[in-house]
């Protein structure tokens, strides 16, 4: 999510392939850097409950996620 | 006579000119105050892309959430999710009593578009505080704020992720500092409305 400008794709591959997943890697480690939070949306099988994940680091990344939403961290307004 | 009436004219000038410039001065300010908000806008401002930005972010959000989170955004304008913590900070709901259905849960949160976060009490409607939270622009300076519908869903997943730390860094504040205690109440009720009209249907037989 970025101010201005609503949702844009930063980087996508297939974490299987190892050059894609260093592309990815790169990526989340500059987007935490940036400052930014990094969450993935999950579903609680059965229930229909939806809920997001926290990751602080790309090895919690949950194998099998679609897709990490990076996001401004929160602040005290 | 003539040198009277110049006297006059002079006096007369001397003693509007006051009145005058306070009055220029008043219109000065009226245009300079007119103008602010668009000279405190970015000069890169595009309506259209703001407009993009949130479509964008609606179908994220819709993405996310589950369907009935979903259709409380579209219909009501905000999301409500559970609180998990037995006891959150600043709150002092009971757990559920035996006239409460098993899976109300002991306090809950209104999330709204750029507007505080609010607690409250499903089971009796009170509600307990707000919590005034946002997700600044680290990057760009604070110049922009995200979309309505990514703030919602920034809050969304900080809030079913991680409780404790954003309402930890949030600052606290009774219901009234920022939101309307009458508005908010008024939201639970159409929110009770809107479950009630939602349960009928699902439960209407199919021809």
């Amino acid at each position: 999510m970025k101010p201005g400008h609503g949702e844009v794709l930063l980087s996508e591959g297939d974490p299987s392939v190892s050059e894609d997943e260093e592309r990815l890697i790169e990526e989340f480690r500059r987007q935490l850097e940036e400052g930014m939070w990094a969450a993935v949306p999950t579903s609680k099988s059965g229930s229909g409950r939806r809920e997001a994940l926290m990751v602080r680091d790309y090895a919690d990344v949950p194998p099998g996620a679609e897709r990490v939403i990076f996001f401004p961290r929160a602040a005290g307004g | 006579m003539l040198l009277a009436l110049l006297a006059l004219a002079l006096v007369a000038v001397v003693l509007a000119a006051p009145v005058a410039i306070r009055v220029a001065r008043g219109r000065i300010e009226a245009a300079r105050a007119a103008r602010r908000p668009w000279e405190e806008r970015p000069l890169d401002y595009d309506p259209g892309r703001e407009r993009r930005a949130e479509q964008r972010a609606r179908q994220l959000l819709r993405s996310c959430v589950n369907d009935e989170e979903w259709g409380m955004y579209r219909d009501l304008g905000f999301i409500r999710v559970a609180g998990s913590q037995p006891r959150g900070r600043g709150i002092t709901a009971r757990r559920n009593t035996d006239d409460q259905p098993s899976d109300t849960p002991p306090y809950a949160y209104l999330l709204y578009p750029h507007k505080p976060i609010v607690a409250y009490v499903p089971a009796d409607g009170r509600l307990l505080s707000e919590y005034c939270v946002e997700f600044p622009d680290v990057i760009g300076g604070g110049r922009t704020r995200l979309p309505a519908s990514d703030d919602v869903l920034a809050k969304w997943m900080a809030l079913t992720s991680d409780e404790t730390r954003v309402i930890g860094q949030a600052n606290m504040h009774l219901v009234g500092r920022q939101l309307d205690p009458a508005r908010v109440r008024r939201d639970l009720w159409r929110l009770s409305e809107w479950e009630r009209r939602r349960a009928g249907s699902a439960e209407a037989p199919r021809a």
